[in-house]
């Protein structure tokens, strides 16, 4: 079967290109581009309508909430908003319940996906038992069963020899690490970033050394163990002068942002609003400012959408102890795409921070259109504004601090490996 | 962003929820209305029938007699009909949710709901999910606000010293996890008090506390110097003799109220607390008890005020 998808502007974040053109898919590969898939027999042709063709989102953070809490998402419920959003590839943290440390969850977790034959599920496997920062878990065997890092999502490990084994361990065998930055015992209790707002609304404080402090342990442990770590979630200032200044000395690290982090502060909390109890919390103007300055300039290496279905009675609390996180998937690609725009960053330096960049950390082909890639793509509108609303959302968690906004770019077609998995 | 759900579409005090951003106008007529009230307080008959039929739920999810009793006595008379629910011992032990208990009572037609919780900004979730015609007057949320707290203390001082605009004020203690403080900062930031000081150890300062208005002590001699009005704030038993402060022996050394450090205020500062006290610790009983202290008749003062806060949300 020989699919053609003609009559679109293509945009290869890979090499830069820009420019319209058409594809030509046969086994579930690129086979050929523009003039020679123009010309080609195709059995089907998909026309573009001259949208842009992208390669897939490759989302380095998304919970899907299976197993353990099906009531707050399903893996097919996840899965339909993964495609919904553009996103063909997703890694997804430990922390389910039973947390992933164990092979044969991670083995029954991909089979579960495969089947529903949407996006491509990457597990990120637990570091250490229970995610209880005490033991190892068998990391070469759960590696065998697909996990293609390691991760403790946002359990922090409390004892640094746990920490200093488990890097060495992982180094052993070149397991990267993805670990995020927090102390535990500076945010114990705290819900909002400890700043002027916390203190207005009487909101328990998390203060920024609690990132930049076990920041600079991660760091040193990663020169001494030759890990091969890869920062989660970071969030503040002072976190991406350490980032910038490990990345010059040649530390070979690599580092996300939260879609959400980049666009929004803590006085987005506004009045309590529950939407913005986030982790790592919000940070001050100045932290997002940064964040996004940094992840034009290539400091942090890629955007995620750290997607955290809650259902809506972990939302109905008092901010404090309502449930953390927002939904994502569905809205990576316009966050994305307005921050390329606040940043006047052209369409294929933007999307290199959801395609091609995360493709190299989760070291797979996809992430380009090229001959011979994998067909993972992308057609949308850049322009198209869509409202974000609880009805649109294909995912079953209908929390996000961006719930009513107007977004510019709309997802028209997905496709995985050839296959035409999402469509409007 | 959400709004501030306090005011209605005609800038009406729909729910009291914060003083932050509460403007002058209504603090003021809150204050003239209490005012009135002061008088009913001292007659033989001390009713008035603006809430008759009204059902006002004293809603505590924190234990407090004082804050409940108060509000209690306001209502009643206004010729409301009171119902007290400590809900920290029944519902929510069994599990339900705070939205959950709020719409049964609701649903028993309620018209007032005065709330107290544990959690900082609860009293605004509940103002989003009541009804057109109920009202919420948060009673004390977490560290947040205790708006009518921040009213009485209010009325005190403008009962004594007339005016606000020459005033020194120093709120002394524990600022970290305080609402009576963050109520009454805003409130006398409204009423255009140019000078408040608030005295503390770091430990119990929160971060970026100035960006609300106030000058920062760490020497309490320092901050008394001249002042017109001191605040002395509870310190919370749980908070002596761990990692905020070493005991409270030290902290009623430093930053405890005795005759001695009050002398360095103004001749005729008043001296104000919000209850219950722990003498020898943040205060002496010679100055708790003595000449300058209105902390007593500032447990008066709040009933005339919680009247008034009811009357007028309930008109609105």
């Amino acid at each position: 079967m020989r699919l053609r998808i003609s009559n679109c502007r293509i945009v290869d974040p890979a090499s830069g290109r820009d420019a319209p053109g058409a594809v030509l898919i046969e086994n579930g590969r690129i086979a050929a581009l523009d003039a020679e898939a123009a010309d080609a027999r195709a059995d089907e042709t998909l026309n573009g309508g001259g949208r842009v063709l992208a390669p897939g989102l490759i989302d380095l953070s998304a919970r899907l909430r299976e197993p353990g809490y099906e009531y707050k998402a399903t893996l097919e419920s996840e899965m339909d908003a993964a495609v919904a959003g553009g996103v063909t590839s997703l890694a997804c943290p430990p922390d389910t319940d039973p947390p992933l440390d164990e092979p044969g969850l991670v083995d029954m977790l991909r089979r579960r996906a495969k089947a529903l034959e949407r996006a491509r599920l990457y597990p990120v496997g637990a570091l250490t038992v229970k995610l209880q920062g005490e033991s190892l878990t068998e990391m070469a065997e759960l590696a065998e069963a697909g996990c293609v890092a390691f991760s403790q999502a946002n359990v922090a490990i409390r004892d640094l020899q746990v920490l200093w084994r488990a890097l060495q361990y992982a180094a052993t065998f070149g397991f990267p690490v993805w670990l995020r930055a927090e102390d535990p015992w500076l945010a114990r209790g705290g819900v909002a970033h400890d700043g002027a707002i916390a203190t207005r609304l009487g909101l328990a404080g998390i203060p920024s050394s609690a990132e930049t402090i076990a920041l600079a342990s991660l760091l040193q442990l990663t020169r001494e163990t030759g890990a091969r770590l890869h920062l989660c979630r970071i969030s503040t200032a002072g976190a991406v002068a350490q980032v910038r200044a490990a990345k010059a000395e040649g530390l070979a690290i690599t580092c996300d942002v939260s879609a959400n982090q980049i666009h929004l502060s803590d006085a987005n909390i506004g009045y309590f609003d529950s939407q913005c109890r986030l982790e790592p919390p919000l940070r001050a103007g100045s932290d997002r400012d940064a964040l996004s300055l940094a992840l034009a300039e290539g400091v942090i290496d890629c955007l995620c959408s750290d997607h955290t279905p809650v259902d809506a009675d972990g939302k109905q609390m008092p901010f404090a102890e309502s449930e953390p996180g927002a939904t994502g998937l569905e809205l990576l690609l316009p966050l994305a795409l307005r921050w390329g725009r606040e940043r006047g960053l052209d369409l294929a330096r933007t999307l290199a921070r959801i395609t091609s960049e995360p493709a190299k950390i989760l070291g797979v082909e996809s992430g380009r259109i090229a001959p011979g890639a994998p067909a993972d793509l992308v057609l949308f509108d850049p322009d198209e504004q869509v409202v974000i609303s609880a009805e649109r959302l294909k995912s079953q968690g209908k929390n996000t601090p961006f719930l009513g906004e107007e977004l510019a770019g709309r997802v028209h077609a997905t496709l995985v490996a050839g296959r035409i998995v999402y469509r409007t | 962003m959400q709004a501030n759900p306090q005011l209605n579409r005609n800038g009406e005090l729909q729910h009291l929820l914060s003083l932050d951003g509460l403007p002058r106008e209504i603090v003021l007529q809150i204050l003239d209305t209490a005012e009135s009230f002061a008088s009913v307080t001292e007659r033989e008959v001390k009713k008035v029938p603006l809430l008759r039929g009204k059902s006002v739920f004293n809603l505590f999810f924190e234990p407090s007699t004082r804050t409940r009793t108060t509000f209690e006595i306001a209502a009643k008379r206004l010729s409301a009909d009171v119902i007290n629910l400590n809900v920290s011992t029944s519902s929510q032990s069994k599990g339900e949710s705070l939205l959950d208990t709020v719409a049964n009572l609701s649903a028993m037609q309620a018209d007032l709901f005065v709330v107290r919780h544990a959690s900082s900004g609860a009293p605004f979730l509940i103002a989003r999910h009541v009804k057109p015609h109920e009202h919420v007057v948060n009673a004390g949320d977490g560290r947040h606000a205790h708006p009518t707290q921040g009213l009485l203390d209010l009325f005190t001082i403008r009962h004594y010293k007339k005016d606000f605009s020459g005033l020194t004020v120093a709120i002394v203690g524990d600022i970290l996890h305080s609402r009576v403080a963050r109520s009454l900062i805003h409130g006398l930031r409204t009423l255009g008090v140019p000078e408040i000081r608030v005295i503390g150890p770091q430990t119990l300062q929160p971060p970026g506390v100035e960006t609300l208005g106030v000058r920062v002590f760490s020497d309490m001699r320092a901050g008394l110097a001249q002042a017109d009005v001191i605040v002395m704030l509870r310190l919370q038993n749980e908070r002596m003799g761990g990692a905020l402060l070493p005991s409270a022996q030290e902290f009623n050394k430093y930053y405890g109220l005795t005759a001695e450090k009050l002398a360095l205020a103004r001749p005729d500062a008043i001296v104000m607390h919000p209850g219950p006290m722990n003498r020898g610790v943040e205060i002496d009983s010679s100055v708790a008890d003595g000449a300058q202290s209105v902390i007593l008749p500032q447990v008066t003062f709040g009933i005339a005020v919680r009247m008034a806060v009811m009357s007028i949300i309930a008109g609105n």
